[in-house]
């Protein structure tokens, strides 16, 4: 499928989700929708680093905080509209992703992921003695008062804005996966010295590459702050953004832009589905063991599976 | 003629121990150079210098007329200068004919995307040429060693070099399998090929080159005909002893 075709129909069936799920009675569908979704983003985003480049990064929750703390200033020193703070919050993480690409992709291997666990740990530190911000004590987004397009609820707004923000994400990462950047990114992957010495400019590409994960990262936390009214350090640089946005394309698989998406709407919906019938403490406990569980049976994710499946099958 | 890759005084140092000790080195475009020496000479480190996954300390590296010491790998490959690895370095990731797209959009045509369908025409065109034709579908990570020769020498050889570096292609393989490789790169001359041959396989060596230097520690004691070379005592001391 042409990249215009595919941007095109995800762009359709976003709005036709968006719609249908208009529909819904049930408000707290909304709510836990939006948590998905926010994986769909964070793991996506993920992937084109960790997945299509090689490298791991331990610190999304920097990138996601980079993303809602950008709206928290915007809130408290205009009330900016929110697609200023989208477009606001994107571009810093993204600028946060060139940073750290800039600083510690020259080195290969490990770097960059302690690298990327540090950036977390230091930025959390900053924004909990950032007074401006709230600090420690977090800060109060309130969600106006006004819902625009004849909504009945903010969290309705909240909900279609990440629902078109996931398929910018899917958008985003299958035209670079397709591309001669992409096939570039594969080859890094695979063997850096030998993708260097084919002709791959590995540096610039490495950078382009976490520039982008970062951006979309900091993207899907743009809004988290109006979707709880409230926002403070500790929850905005949760251990469960770094492990799960890890965790879902692994389990979906990393080689191509629909591995996350399956890993994260999977993983995302076990995870609220626990959540309300058993208990939130046991979230991490059953991505860890999930985790276990693919790493040890279907390394690949269950794209590897199908993948491994339809081989066999064509033989 | 004007020389094509042309090394002069090359210094490489790893901590306290000088790998490279102020090497001459030239090549001329369409020669086949043989480059021999006991291991740990040199050899492998003076082809990381002129492709440029090393930095030389000291020294000069010109390719084509230009000063490349300062090139990051992936520029100097884009001027025609294109290498093997000793030990096989396939992207795994992807079958044979990918395999050969990656150095065909990034050192050939980079700045062309209308190019795809005729890349992958050339693709199949190399593959004919060294002989993995009937494997282009197969993953790149389950080739027999003798196959992943033959796709590291047709990777270099998709960038369209003016000067292919083949480090120790052959190790390791039967005599038919060396005489294969043999016949790939000796028909690089007819295409303006320049290349530099390392190896260990004397015979291979002696039948491919018009011209072989001779490294010992660091430093290079012979550099000439192939037969005058290794009867230099020099050279029969370097690998016989006293």
């Amino acid at each position: 499928m042409s990249n215009g075709k595919f941007t095109a129909v995800a762009l359709a069936v976003a709005l036709a989700i968006a719609a249908a799920s208009q529909l819904i009675p049930n408000e707290y569908f909304f709510t836990a929708a939006y948590i998905v979704l926010q994986f769909v983003i964070l793991a996506t985003a993920w992937n084109i680093l960790g997945g299509y480049t090689g490298y791991v990064n331990f610190g999304s929750a920097a990138f996601f905080a980079t993303g809602a703390y950008s709206t928290v200033v915007l809130y408290n020193a205009w009330k900016a509209p929110l697609p200023v703070m989208i477009v606001t919050g994107t571009l810093a993480a993204g600028l946060l992703g060139l940073g750290l690409g800039w600083l510690t992709l020259r080195l290969r291997g490990v770097f960059f992921a302690i690298a990327s666990l540090a950036l977390a740990v230091v930025l959390y530190t900053f924004i909990v003695n950032w007074d401006y911000v709230g600090g420690a004590r977090g800060a109060y987004v309130l969600q106006p008062r006004e819902v625009p397009l004849g909504l009945p609820r903010y969290i309705h707004l909240l909900y279609i804005v990440m629902v078109l923000q996931a398929a910018a994400s899917l958008i985003v990462a299958r035209v670079i996966e397709k591309s001669t950047v992409g096939r570039g990114l594969a080859a890094i992957r695979d063997d850096e010295l030998a993708a260097e010495c084919s002709g791959v400019p590995t540096l610039r590409l490495k950078i382009f590459s976490a520039t982008v994960s970062g951006a979309l990262m900091g993207m899907a936390g743009t809004t988290f702050p109006f979707y709880l009214s409230y926002v403070e350090p500790s929850s905005a640089f949760s251990l469960s953004y770094a492990v799960n946005s890890i965790a879902m394309p692994l389990i979906g698989g990393m080689m191509s832009w629909i591995g996350p998406l399956i890993g994260a709407v999977l993983l995302g919906t076990v995870q609220q589905l626990v959540q309300v019938t058993i208990s939130s403490a046991w979230n991490l406990l059953i991505v860890g063991v999930l985790l276990v569980a693919f790493v040890t049976l279907a390394p690949n994710g269950i794209m590897g599976w199908v993948e491994a499946w339809r081989r066999r099958k064509g033989r | 003629m004007d020389a094509l890759l042309e090394v002069s005084g090359v210094v490489k140092r790893f901590g306290g121990f000088t790998a490279l000790d102020g090497v001459d080195f030239m090549v001329r475009p369409g020669e086949r150079v043989g480059l021999i020496g006991p291991n740990g000479s040199g050899k492998s480190t003076l082809v990381n210098c002129i492709a440029g996954t090393l930095r030389n300390e000291e020294g000069r590296i010109r390719f084509g007329g230009r000063d490349i010491h300062t090139y990051p790998a992936h520029r100097r490959i884009r001027l025609g200068l294109a290498r093997s690895f000793q030990i096989p370095k396939p992207f795994a990731s992807m079958n044979v004919l990918d395999n050969l797209c990656v150095p065909l959009l990034y050192a050939g045509e980079a700045h062309d995307q209308s190019a795809h369908g005729r890349i992958a025409e050339e693709a199949r065109h190399i593959l004919e040429q060294v002989g993995l034709a009937d494997k282009a579908h197969a993953m790149s990570g389950g080739l027999t060693q003798v196959d992943m020769r033959k796709l590291e020498l047709a990777r270099a050889i998709a960038a369209k070099p003016r000067l292919l570096i083949s480090d120790e292609a052959m190790a390791g393989l039967s005599t038919s399998e060396v005489d294969d490789i043999l016949e790939l790169l000796m028909g690089l001359k007819e295409k303006g090929v320049a290349v530099i041959m390392i190896e260990h396989v004397m015979r291979a060596v002696m039948k491919f080159s018009e011209r072989i230097a001779v490294l010992v520690a660091g430093r290079k004691i012979a550099d000439g005909d192939p037969q005058t070379v290794v009867g230099t005592p020099e050279v029969v001391k370097a690998y016989l002893g006293e």
